[in-house]
């Protein structure tokens, strides 16, 4: 029989005080990824990646097609085995979570639809599975989560339609309120506003902010943050699997400038030895003036 | 003999008890199975369920038990191919087929079984269940149709999206394992009824005839169910209401009546899904000031005219009863007429 992790819906629990995983003052790490390396098939697509995400924060993804965004977020989300390094959520270490309930996923994807005709409601209701407990019918509160998902991305009148008959912004605006519905406090969403018009990023953007006013954190990957970059308070940019920028937003046109490229790859942030290090020990980097640095 | 004395006959009550349980606990299986788009995985299981039969006949112990067990190994073998995503799963299945469907001719010659003993199973034999089968297949299908509808919120996520599924913290592969076996286990159910070479369209084609006409996941699945009880029961009370002379199998029957309800069905699924595109609101145009959804008409608002008028239609007056499709379209409605849209406007149509 499968099992599922199931547990009454708990208030949120509070920071456990005094923990080891603190970053700062007061400041709970929600993710944090260590000397992370994913290889598939063999080949390695991300390497040496150390990616801490306090409680609160609203992290920003960037880079050019194929630098390993999708790929670090599925291994964030336990998807993708990492092949080396060691992956905690809210301190806990990814074999040992169980609280999938606090975390909220958008896959980068085309579509909602499958092999059988499923309702937008149905789809967005699946998102409340982690707070269902197993062979109990939707409660109150279930319900109430799922409506307030579907109004939050404008498809409160489009419930009782098929996933199939909507366009794909739309599809996609379906999986967003899938995430929703969970309520949970860290999201990841991985380029929820592709293919999504401007209105509807929108409203995207004001019920992110409303998330992040209440505490959830946010990892985002976007290639234009459009209506969210207001919201983003870090930028992680990715070249070729590794983290090349790490810190304050950057405007769009920024993350494909060159300073940030191979120059960076042997980026010093780290004082961690690494396998991949293939440089000679750097002296002043000729970009190591650059303001943005961000030094963890 | 009478129709009712017909019906009131012990081994016609068995049949009839069997084909309701068989035709509610197929669809339900085959619902997942085709939202996997995996809809032949039940033809397969069958094949390989013929060994499990041979066996059993070999070895003198119930046929129905043994093909339960091979069956099980069997899915639980094809979902770990699967899961390893080989790249040609898919002649890997067809190797396993192909080898239960050999394996167990094969093996019922050794038996020195004759081919007909085999054939009641290939081709069903609802007719010949004994009462230990009925009770079997009672108990079997229950437990596949609380375990699919019961867990259906589980089971429909996890086809739906496995990744998703699995952030969300279920137990995938369980889930994955638990409908192969549901699925060997209804194709052993299935296979006194239908037979084991028919068996996939008892789970497969009530599906593909409630989708023609459903919207959501859960009217799918219970339609699916309705229907293959109708076709069930339908089959095998037609085969048993010919006149004396002819021979009618109740297999074929069911599978051709319920293959007879997708054709019945499939007119009225297109005009569903072309009513529906008809319907389809148009999408709001996003750089339209607040409220005017509609392109301003060019008597209005000068400018380049991306719109025409269609003045050859003005002698009709489009209504709530004029004939014509209406779309809510913002703060009017459209009426679709011959591939395009009239809104009415003053005293001519802008088309929408
Ligand atoms: N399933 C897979 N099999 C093989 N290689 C893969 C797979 N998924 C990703 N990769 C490889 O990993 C690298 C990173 O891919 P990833 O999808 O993470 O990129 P991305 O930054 O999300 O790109 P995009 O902007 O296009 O979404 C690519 O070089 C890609 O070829
Ligand atoms: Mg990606
Ligand atoms: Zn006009
Ligand atoms: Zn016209
Ligand atoms: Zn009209
Ligand atoms: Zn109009």
């Amino acid at each position: 029989m499968p099992v599922t992790p199931t547990s009454p819906a708990a208030p949120t629990p509070a920071p456990e005080p005094g923990a080891d995983h603190t970053v700062g003052p007061g400041l709970e790490a929600v993710v944090r990824l260590v000397d992370g390396a994913v290889a598939i098939a063999g080949r390695p697509v991300l390497r040496g990646i150390d990616l801490t995400v306090s409680r609160g924060d609203f992290v920003a993804l960037m880079g050019a097609n194929g630098s390993g965004k999708s790929t670090l977020v599925r291994a964030l989300t336990g998807l993708r085995p990492l092949t080396t390094g060691s992956l905690e959520l809210f301190g806990h270490r990814l074999e040992h979570f169980d609280e999938w309930r606090r975390v909220g996923f958008v896959p980068q994807r085309t579509g909602a639809a499958s092999g059988v005709p499923a309702s937008v409601w149905e789809v967005v209701a699946s998102g409340r599975l982690t707070r269902r407990r197993l062979l109990r019918p939707l409660g109150r509160a279930d319900r109430r989560a799922v409506a307030d998902a579907l109004e939050v991305v404008g498809l409160a009148d489009r419930a009782r339609d098929g996933v199939s008959q909507l366009s794909g912004g739309q599809q996609q605006r379906v999986l967003i309120a899938r995430a929703l519905a969970g309520e949970p406090e860290l999201f990841f969403l991985d380029e929820p506003t592709a293919g999504v018009d401007l209105p509807n990023q929108h409203a995207l953007a004001a019920s992110l902010a409303r998330l992040k006013e209440r505490g959830a954190t946010v990892v985002l990957v976007a290639h234009e943050l459009g209506p969210l970059a207001p919201l983003v308070d870090r930028a992680v940019v990715m070249r070729d699997g590794r983290v090349v920028y790490d810190g304050t937003p950057l405007a769009d046109h920024e993350v494909h400038q060159p300073w940030l490229g191979e120059a960076h790859s042997h980026h010093h942030a780290t004082h961690r030895d690494r396998a991949r290090h293939d440089h000679a020990p750097h002296v002043a980097s000729p970009l190591g003036t650059h303001p943005e640095e961000h030094h963890r | 003999m009478s129709t009712l004395e017909l019906f009131s006959l012990p081994f016609m009550q068995r049949a009839l008890i069997a084909a309701v349980f068989v035709g509610l606990a197929a669809p339900v299986v085959g619902t997942y199975l085709v939202q996997r788009r995996l809809a032949l995985m039940g033809d397969g299981l069958g094949h390989v369920a013929v060994t499990g039969v041979a066996l059993g006949l070999l070895t003198g112990t119930s046929p129905t038990w043994t093909a339960v067990v091979v069956a099980v190994l069997g899915a639980v073998l094809i979902e770990v191919i699967r899961e390893r995503g080989h790249t040609n799963g898919d002649v890997a299945l067809a190797l396993l087929f192909y080898g239960g469907l050999a394996g167990g001719v094969l093996l019922t010659g050794l038996g020195g079984q004759s081919a007909s003993r085999l054939q009641t199973f290939l081709f069903g034999s609802i007719t010949t269940i004994s009462v230990a089968d009925v009770v079997t297949t009672m108990v079997l299908a229950a437990v596949v149709v609380i375990l699919g509808v019961g867990l259906s919120p589980q089971l429909f996520a996890v086809a739906q999206d496995q990744e998703f599924a699995r952030v969300a913290g279920l137990n995938v592969r369980a889930y994955n394992l638990l409908v192969a076996v549901m699925a060997a286990v209804s194709v052993t159910v299935a296979m006194r009824t239908v037979g084991l070479l028919l068996v996939s369209a008892l789970m497969v084609v009530p599906v593909a005839t409630s989708q023609q006409l459903t919207r959501s996941f859960r009217t799918t699945l219970v339609a699916a169910m309705a229907l293959g009880t109708v076709a069930s029961l339908g089959g095998l009370v037609i085969s048993a209401l010919v006149p004396a002379g002819t021979s009618v199998s109740p297999g074929p029957t069911i599978v051709l009546l319920a293959l007879a309800g997708f054709v019945a069905t499939w007119p009225v699924g297109v005009w569903l899904r072309h009513r529906e595109q008809l319907r389809a609101p148009f999408p709001v145009d996003p750089d339209a000031p607040d409220g005017a959804v509609a392109p301003l008409c060019p008597e209005v608002v000068p400018g380049p005219a991306d719109h025409r008028h269609d003045e050859e239609h003005v002698d009709h007056d489009h209504g709530p009863d004029c004939g014509h499709v209406a779309v809510p379209h913002g703060d009017h409605v459209d009426y679709v007429h011959d591939g395009h849209r009239h809104a009415p406007h003053g005293r001519h149509y802008d088309e929408h």
